[in-house]
């Protein structure tokens, strides 16, 4: 009987149904007490195992074992067949699951957030040690050069490049500064990340700080994620606590500080000079580049900005080597990515998985394919400055410069999946009106640019759309990607032209047949009374804003079209299902 | 170790309300005569938070965020006494107030409800909770009710992607809201408001 401890993560990962999680937990507390063990192995109830639809999902750790459809009587078989004997239950076993590799997300969910003894028993610092210990700056980044890390905010710049730019630069005082300003609507991976395994975020940076040759870094963090705050100013004390920050680390020459500054809620931040403007103190508008910030960043000093989970990444490739961190990916994108998958698909939350694995095997065998039995249309990355990628186009690996082809772009790694039911006039509103609202009106490419397209979008989807706004949206798009001056507004075009792209088909419906076909543009919608379901219960007429619903009790009645302002209350009011939407 | 339950904090982590920063604010003769019963107690803690950051760089937006903490906005008669103590024009102030949606020129209403209009939510309903909402309450996106309850917005995405749609009330995130809980929600808040 081994004594090691072990953990027992339990999950019901039925989609209907009544959750059984906590009372399977029951079962195995009391099996465990029965059999003696329970002081070193525990059940834990997990959010989230990365396993759907197998009934109640056990996963233990250290062994790594995953047992599907787990009923109460198979409890005592597990726990006296793997348990203490360490022997496999073959009938309960899950095999070939989905290819997901956790390397940013290694500890999240793992370990306590708020211990640091926890990261450093999972091997944490002990990169930072081999960094300070070992190498020169010049080492360490040619070790990341090695490993191939590109940025994973969105643009995919080389990690090791924008470090040697800022090595080279001389300057008293440089900066390093985490970007986790994740402004991106559908994209939570920092947050997590933040949330779930701090150090290794602080681990990051100061090894960034070695390399470039600062003393001094910055959180630039979301106010709008107070517990990534609290939990990153717990884990700053900690390692200031622990020798890993401040004065002489580890009892070399080397000191580093950490600080942390709020995001105050503007999207525009996430540009890097905005992003330096905001922690100045100042309105966060970018500035014209060069000079870069690895020339003249924060107060004009050379200054690097990486991505959380860029950062995140670094303790793992100095632990383990860049040549197995290269060995994940393709040719020209390594590692693994974090993936926010949402929108209308059955199994949504956060995957990492390995760069080069396509889009399908993402949508339908992790995210399990479109709710409600519906189609998947296609798949929106990159946020409000990426593309749309259809369904057509799946079998395309998921890499940066794969989806730039498709004319989408990485971004920070959200991904919304759309169904039938979702109209592409529609989402780019959507988009586009974010980057509206965003721009910081610096520059009269985005400013200007931006509104008047989201004014043609309008019209188009109200109708009263023509062939010639089709081509100003082009003409205004590619002023926008031309002139702006920083990023929101040179990618703000982006989902219009990757769905004029995909889908000229419903532009051309929208103006040509004045039809939506996903029925969400609400001005060019029908209703119309069925008579041979209507009851004659007159409360479409009673409800009827504008008196457009006519008739009588003998003739029944019928939506007069010209006075209809089609708010649609007739078709939710009526009990028969007998007003259609067409 | 706190296994996996503990990381999903998205049930519990507080969200906060972006605001239309342009709207009306300051020259709103109810809200400045509110805030001179507040100015009397504010000298000291104004004193503490500019102490705090004073000698840092780049504090300004750090000190207003201890403000908006303290009064749950920024109060004119506030900005004016951070702008003498910090020794920064009022100008610069309100010119780093106005950019940011999270800074509030306007005090909040006694539940401040956010439909979170990210993507995800966006797609799965959330113009319809934000209309069943708008209808329910009488008020448009960005104002607040007559008697000062309730306070209605559209925020930027709160980071609960996989629980859509979400609506965030006082920072409470009610997850997978369909349009008839919305009814469900207020009354709770009435109720709150009443015992």
């Amino acid at each position: 009987m081994s004594t090691t401890p072990t953990i027992i993560l339990i999950k019901d990962t039925r989609l209907a149904g009544v959750d059984t999680t906590r009372d399977v937990q029951n079962v195995f507390e009391k099996c465990l007490k029965e059999a003696g063990i329970e002081s070193h192995v525990q059940a834990v109830r997990a959010a989230d195992m990365g396993v759907y639809e197998r009934g109640v999902v056990v996963k233990l750790l250290p062994q790594n074992v995953f047992y599907g459809n787990v009923k109460d009587e198979d409890v005592s078989l597990i726990v006296n067949k793997t348990l203490k004997k360490g022997e496999l239950v073959e009938h309960l076993a899950l095999r070939n699951l989905p290819s997901q590799v956790r390397v940013v997300l290694r500890n999240c969910g793992v370990i306590n957030p708020e211990s640091m003894e926890e990261y450093i028993q999972e091997k944490g610092y002990e990169g930072l040690r081999k960094c300070l210990l070992h190498l020169t700056p010049a080492q360490v980044i040619d070790e990341m050069k090695k490993s191939g890390l590109r940025g994973r905010g969105g643009a995919g710049f080389p990690t090791w490049m924008k470090w040697n730019l800022a090595r080279s630069s001389v300057a008293e005082q440089k900066y390093v500064i985490c970007n986790g300003d994740e402004g991106d609507p559908g994209a939570y991976m920092d947050r997590s990340v933040l949330e779930g395994d701090p150090h290794s975020v602080i681990e990051g940076m100061i090894i960034a700080g070695y390399a470039i040759g600062a003393s001094k870094g910055f959180f630039y963090i979301r106010a709008e994620y107070p517990l990534a705050v609290e939990r990153i100013h717990l884990a700053i004390k900690q390692a200031y606590e622990g020798g890993f920050l401040g004065q002489n680390i580890l009892g070399t020459k080397f000191s580093f500080d950490l600080d942390v500054r709020l995001g105050a809620g503007a999207f525009v931040c996430g540009e890097e000079t905005a992003l330096m403007a905001s922690i100045e103190g100042k309105r966060g508008t970018p500035r014209p580049r060069p000079p870069f910030p690895t020339q003249a960043g924060l107060w004009e000093k050379p200054t690097i900005i990486n991505n959380v989970e860029t950062l995140a990444n670094v303790p793992v490739i100095f632990q383990r080597g860049g040549d197995w961190f290269s060995a994940i990916g393709t040719e020209k994108s390594k590692g693994t990515k974090v993936f926010a998958i949402t929108g209308k698909v059955k199994n949504s939350g956060l995957v990492e998985i390995p760069m080069g694995i396509t889009m399908r095997e993402i949508v339908y065998g992790i995210g399990g394919g479109a709710a409600d039995g519906k189609k998947v249309l296609a798949v929106q990355t990159g946020g409000p400055s990426g593309g749309v990628i259809p369904e057509s186009h799946f079998d395309t690996p998921v890499s940066y410069e794969h989806l730039q082809e498709l004319g989408s772009i990485m971004g920070s790694g959200g991904m919304i999946v759309m169904d039938e039911d979702d109209c592409m006039i529609d989402i780019v509103k959507f988009y586009l009106g974010f980057c509206v609202e965003e721009s910081c009106g610096k520059c009269a490419p985005c400013r200007i640019g931006g509104y008047q397209m989201l004014k043609l979008l309008e019209k188009i989807s109200e109708g009263n759309g023509t062939d010639q706004d089709v081509a100003s949206i082009k003409r205004i798009a590619k002023a926008m990607q031309k002139a702006s001056l920083c990023a929101l507004g040179q990618t703000a075009p982006n989902p219009v032209l990757s769905t004029l792209r995909y889908f000229e088909d419903e532009y051309k419906q929208h103006i040509g047949d004045k039809k939506c076909r996903a029925g969400k543009c609400g001005k060019l919608l029908q209703y119309r009374i069925m008579p041979d379901k209507c009851k004659k219960c007159r409360l479409c007429q009673l409800k009827c804003p504008s008196n457009a619903v006519v008739g009588d009790k003998e003739k029944g009645y019928e939506v007069v079209q010209a006075k209809c302002v089609k708010c649609g209350v007739c078709y939710e009011v009526c009990k028969f299902e007998a007003v259609e939407r067409i | 170790m706190t296994g996996m339950a503990s990381n999903n904090s998205k049930h519990d982590s507080t969200v906060f309300m972006r605001t239309q920063a342009f709207g009306s604010g300051f020259n709103d003769k109810r809200i400045s005569k509110e805030h001179m019963k507040l100015t009397t107690i504010d000298g000291q803690q104004i004193k503490q938070a500019v102490g705090k950051w004073k000698d840092k760089p780049g504090n300004l937006i750090m000190m207003l965020h201890e403000v908006q903490g303290c009064y749950g906005y920024v109060p004119r008669e506030v900005a004016l006494k951070l702008s003498h103590e910090a020794d920064v024009p009022l100008a610069r102030i309100y010119e780093v107030i106005t950019f940011y949606n999270y800074f509030k020129l306007q005090p909040p209403g006694k539940f401040n409800i956010a439909v979170c209009m990210g993507t995800a939510c966006y797609l799965k309903g959330a113009p319809e909770l934000m209309q069943e909402l708008k209808n329910r309450l009488s008020i448009d996106e960005g104002q607040t009710t007559g008697d000062g309850m309730f306070h209605l917005d559209g925020v930027r995405c709160l980071g609960c992607c996989g629980l859509a749609p979400v609506v965030a009330v006082n920072g409470r995130v009610h997850a997978k809201v369909k349009k008839g809980d919305i009814i469900d929600i207020l009354s709770k808040c009435k109720k709150e408001a009443n015992s």
